[in-house]
């Protein structure tokens, strides 16, 4: 009875309430559907749509700010408001890149998103998915997400144990200690401007 | 040949670790390994990646993936051991069992029946059973030809080597060295997906491959649930 009338009460509340009650576990399944569902059209596609999507139905789930923070490390603290701002928009950038190239990969494959188990009152979990691949061993996609006033948000995202997020950390420490804070925006910005012309999408 | 590589490699390593400069703790050779990323890299466009592309492009995908699952069917025997040194009896079991029906089934492994009956490949080798055992990875360490790897991953791999099935089962040292040159094109023919996703990532492509390695292998040393690092926290240090 409960659960329908929090499904009537979903329906009837818009996008903010659905935000807060969708599971963590459902939350990544949608976005990986949603992802995987772009990439299997993506010869028949604009690149430029696939990046709208993204953008439009991946990025407000990720707690970029966050993000950021984690791959900025000791650093961010020193980054001036607006600094931290453009940070977070290039690496933004850069990881949707990474993320959608990472799962382009297994676009053939059955994504297998776990259900998750955790406390009802846990504020950080970890939904994990495997990607299964015949003849080697499954691939473990796993999204660490804390809960905000705004709902679940993915934090982090680690393909094969391997974080999206801190595998920058010493990149981003070493290009800060040679070239400061602007030198890493613009590197960042130089790459992300590499890979438009790769993908052949623009921001506009 | 490769315990040769291995050999040398170590004796490098040894004599770069009188200069360091490297700001990083767990890549202490930074220096030298710079300089083996950038020898891998030069052979890999030269001779590597054109051989693996070729290879992609003249054997049909079918036969490719008969070839990776020979190769893979050949290592299970190995993982099995490895699981069992590492006290996992049920992994152990059924990379046994996947050995055995791929083995006969499957034609010498070239079918992968055992995965469709449920019985799910394993990654294991002997580095990750030392890890499992409590040895430390060492610093990072890039061998020549064969990349990203560690002290003890590195070491470990001369026991995978002689304990692999391909070193000890096949006599004809021309045939086996026929089998270990289709085994290295496969390989990087299957990592096409990966080496694109570096390019598509790395700001700085050393430092990437580097600290995804080794958060890829402490990963895979604890089957996929390391517990978290101090690293994982906002503040470090």
């Amino acid at each position: 009875m409960k659960r329908i009338f929090c499904t009537v009460a979903l329906l009837a509340f818009a996008s903010l309430a659905a935000a807060q009650d969708v599971t963590p576990d459902v939350l990544v399944k949608g976005i990986t559907q949603d992802v995987l569902g772009v990439l299997k059209q993506k010869d028949g596609v604009d690149p430029k749509a696939i990046a709208t999507i993204i953008e439009t139905k991946v990025l407000p789930h990720f707690e970029l700010t966050r993000m950021t923070q984690l791959a900025m490390g000791r650093n961010w603290r020193s980054a001036s408001p607006e600094q931290q701002k453009l940070l977070t928009a290039e690496f933004m950038t850069l990881l949707v890149r990474t993320y959608s190239t990472a799962l382009s990969t297994y676009r053939d494959q059955v994504i297998d998103v776990k259900p998750l188990r955790a406390a009802p009152n846990a504020i950080d979990v970890t939904v994990k998915s495997d990607v299964k691949r015949p003849g080697s061993q499954p691939i473990a996609i796993d999204y660490d997400l804390g809960k905000t006033p705004a709902g679940w948000k993915v934090y982090d995202v680690k393909v094969g144990g391997v974080s999206l997020v801190t595998t920058y950390r010493e990149t981003f420490a070493n290009e800060i200690r040679e070239n400061g804070i602007d030198g890493l925006i613009k590197s960042l910005a130089t790459k992300n401007r590499q890979s438009d012309a790769r993908f052949g999408a623009s921001k506009t | 040949m490769l315990a040769r590589v291995v050999a040398a490699a170590a004796l490098m390593a040894a004599l770069g670790g009188c200069a360091t400069t490297a700001n990083n703790p767990s890549d202490p050779l930074e220096p030298l390994n710079r300089t083996v990323f950038r020898f891998n890299d030069a052979v890999d466009e030269a001779v590597l990646k054109p051989v693996a592309r070729g290879y992609r492009a003249a054997v049909p995908q079918m036969a490719r993936t008969g070839v990776t699952n020979f190769f893979a069917n050949l290592e299970d025997l190995w993982i099995s051991a490895n699981n069992l040194m590492q006290g996992k009896v049920e992994s152990a079991l059924g990379d046994f069992l996947r050995f055995t029906f791929n083995s006969s089934f499957g034609l010498l492994g070239v079918i992968d029946i055992a995965s469709e009956m449920g019985l799910e490949k394993h990654n294991e080798d002997f580095g990750q059973t030392l890890g499992r055992w409590g040895v430390g990875s060492g610093p990072y360490l890039v061998l020549p030809f064969l990349g990203p790897s560690t002290v003890r991953d590195g070491s470990a791999l001369v026991v995978d080597y002689k304990a692999g099935l391909l070193s000890y089962a096949v006599d004809d040292v021309a045939v086996r060295n026929s089998l270990y040159a289709l085994k290295y094109v496969d390989t990087r023919a299957n990592l096409f997906d990966a080496t694109g996703l570096v390019e598509e990532a790395a700001l700085d492509k050393y430092t990437f491959v580097r600290d995804s390695w080794l958060q890829r292998r402490r990963s895979l040393v604890y089957d996929g649930n390391p517990p978290r690092e101090p690293a994982d926290s906002d503040e470090p240090k």
